[in-house]
């Protein structure tokens, strides 16, 4: 049983972003390369995150639980605005490294979230008998899943915010991605959090799918196989 | 690609083993000459992304080999990885070892430091004499005595510890017969001694090479202490720096000798990716084209991909905790992006293990000193970010 519950919750979290990684980006040397410096740059992020959070608990009063929650809930704002602030400095004006920056943002925030939950989740035992949530694994993956999308639209607007300095596109990215991180404060309330977090991604979606240049049109044409463009890119005869 | 008719009657099962020498071709250099064309197979251009993709073309070419490289080393790392979390015999205590006498038991952390740190400085210093000879050696010809030695070697590898490797059957509690295991271990050692010292198809080669560089790896987690498996893999990438570019460093030494005489250097010792393809010595048919100069593309040392694996698999082994060794992964990843980039710009031999373990290196111990606590805290409330 725990099996299932490993395979299914990593399916859940990741198959949307590896299939998205396995048919666009596998293919082309330089988007994988890209992928990864993107990886890098949100490590680095949340590295200096966590080494002011580090500062500030041991200036802290360790004792009182309030306190060490209030100085978490200031370290997910700080991360948050870091996170929006890298790609802002490391942008390139590559066209793919805006949809790749962001997916790897994505797939390294959602591995550091995950991982380790994922590895218990094998383990003798699952989570529940002191009364905490039984949807505990499920409730992660699914929130893993929605924030690995959210990080890849983000950085569409964001990016193309920042081109055509459209600034109230760029605040609006980093509004939702508060936004979010503070809707899970609710968790184990998951109904809270989860499902606002998941109506967040698809405003967001159709927003990022208007901004890299989608439309009705394009949409039909690509659904129907009858779009040139998209079939001779990818080789399939008409 | 090519044109001519007589290509098809050499093109039998004889030609189609790569043969392990290495084409003479100065390693670690691509080609500066070539103009980079794409493959045979590459997608049609867009008519009005033309002069956009001509400046592409160099950023693609060397794209391609960077993830060529990527593609093996993630593969050793990730049997490494597998094996240290799933067959505990490679994380268990040890005895002390011979190389590492000074034990790391104490309590006190200066004394412990104070171990590692001589540990560190026995086991470069026979690293640095088993080099100096091998560039003598080679410097005075005893081609017999170096092969002799490369063949000794692998054959400790692909036997010996291949058979420590079979440890994982006491893991899955899997009971096999020591006929079985003797046919195993004798065909998957002869095999390999095949392939990385004669001939053999490119890929089988290739595998091999990752193989014994995981092996390598997995015994150097076991029987190093863990303080001083960090100081050894910081040590050894300021010698590999010092070793490579320094005037009067043995590696330089080793590679410049090797270009002088129009050699190739060990083939047992180094990762190609294109091992071979074309022959300079076999008669030319047809002018070689532009794609097979293309072929010839960057390579890797063995060692190196032994010392990526050690830092990730001992991220793995000590803390059981992923996050870090992710965080490992990537930045050796960044690394050896970094180092192939240093590569393309100044064109001649680099080493590969400064920047990759220096990020390694600082990853791993951010990580998990700053970034695991908080972490850890995010995941008991679910907070996300």
């Amino acid at each position: 049983m725990t099996a299932a519950v490993f395979f299914g919750c990593t399916f859940i979290a990741f198959g949307p972003a590896v299939s998205l990684f396995l048919f666009t980006i596998a293919r082309e040397p330089l988007r994988v390369i890209f992928l990864i410096a993107g990886a890098f740059f949100w490590l680095v992020s949340l590295l200096m995150a966590s080494l002011v959070w580090f500062i500030s608990v041991q200036i802290s009063n360790k004792e009182s639980v309030s306190q060490q929650k209030g100085l978490l809930i200031f370290g997910v704002v700080l991360s948050v605005l870091l996170q929006e602030t890298f790609p802002a400095s490391a942008s390139s004006h590559h066209t793919d490294s805006i949809l790749l920056s962001g997916l790897g943002f994505g797939f390294m925030s959602g591995a550091f979230s995950v991982v380790n939950i994922l590895a218990d989740s094998v383990g003798p035992g699952t989570v529940g008998i002191h009364g905490d949530s039984q949807h505990y694994f499920l409730s992660s993956a699914f929130m893993t899943m929605a924030i690995i999308l959210l990080h890849m639209f983000w950085g569409i607007i964001f990016f193309d915010g920042c081109e055509k300095q459209r600034w109230l596109a760029v605040a609006a990215v980093v509004a939702s991605h508060l936004l979010v991180s503070c809707l899970t404060f609710q968790n184990p309330q998951y109904v809270s959090s989860l499902v606002p977090t998941y109506v967040v991604m698809f405003f967001m979606g159709v927003w990022a799918f208007y901004t890299a240049g989608g439309s009705l049109r394009n949409l039909k044409l690509c659904l129907t196989c009858k779009d040139k463009d998209f079939l001779l890119a990818n080789h399939r005869p008409r | 690609m090519s044109v001519s008719d007589s290509d098809e009657e050499l093109y039998n099962e004889r030609t189609a083993l790569v043969p392990a020498q290495n084409p003479a071709v100065p390693s670690y250099r691509p080609d500066p000459e070539l103009s980079p064309t794409e493959d045979s197979d590459s997608k049609m251009p867009d008519p009005g992304a033309e002069p956009e993709d001509e400046e592409e073309e160099p950023l693609k070419y060397g794209a391609k080999h960077v993830i060529m490289l990527f593609v093996p080393v993630t593969l050793c790392m990730a049997v490494v990885v597998a094996t240290i979390k799933s067959v505990s015999f490679y994380s268990e205590k040890t005895t002390q070892q011979i190389y590492t006498p000074f034990s790391e038991d104490t309590p006190d952390v200066g004394r412990r430091l104070l171990h590692s740190v001589l540990n560190t400085a026995i086991m470069i210093s026979v690293i640095v004499v088993m080099t100096v000879l091998l560039v003598v050696l080679y410097k005075y010809r005893c081609y017999k005595f170096i092969h002799g030695w490369l063949i000794l070697s692998s054959l400790m590898l692909l036997f010996w510890f291949s058979f420590m490797y079979l440890e994982v059957f006491r893991t899955y509690n899997v009971a096999v017969d020591y006929p079985t295991v003797a046919m195993v271990i004798w065909n998957f050692g002869a095999v390999g001694m095949l392939c990385i010292h004669w001939k053999g198809p490119l890929q089988l080669q290739q595998a091999y090479l990752i193989v014994i560089s995981a092996l390598m790896a997995l015994v150097f987690i076991k029987y190093l202490p863990e303080w001083s498996t960090w100081v050894i893999l910081g040590a050894i990438s300021v010698y590999d720096l010092v070793a490579v570019l320094s005037p009067k460093g043995p590696l330089r030494m080793l590679v410049e000798t090797a270009q002088e005489r129009n050699e190739p250097i060990f083939p047992a010792l180094i990762y190609s990716l294109n091992g071979g393809r074309a022959e300079p010595q076999s008669p030319r048919l047809r002018p070689v084209t532009e794609e097979e100069l293309e072929e010839e593309g960057v390579k890797l040392g063995l060692g190196d991909f032994i010392f990526y694996s050690v830092l990730v698999g001992k991220a793995a082994a000590t803390g059981g905790d992923w996050n870090t060794t992710l965080a490992c992964f990537v930045a050796i990843l960044i690394g050896l992006c970094l180092t192939l980039l240093l590569l393309a710009i100044f064109r001649k031999a680099l080493p590969a293990l400064p920047i990759s373990i220096a990020f390694g290196l600082i990853f791993y111990f951010s990580t998990d000193f700053l970034v695991q606590p908080f972490m850890d805290n995010l995941a008991n409330h679910q907070f996300y970010i």
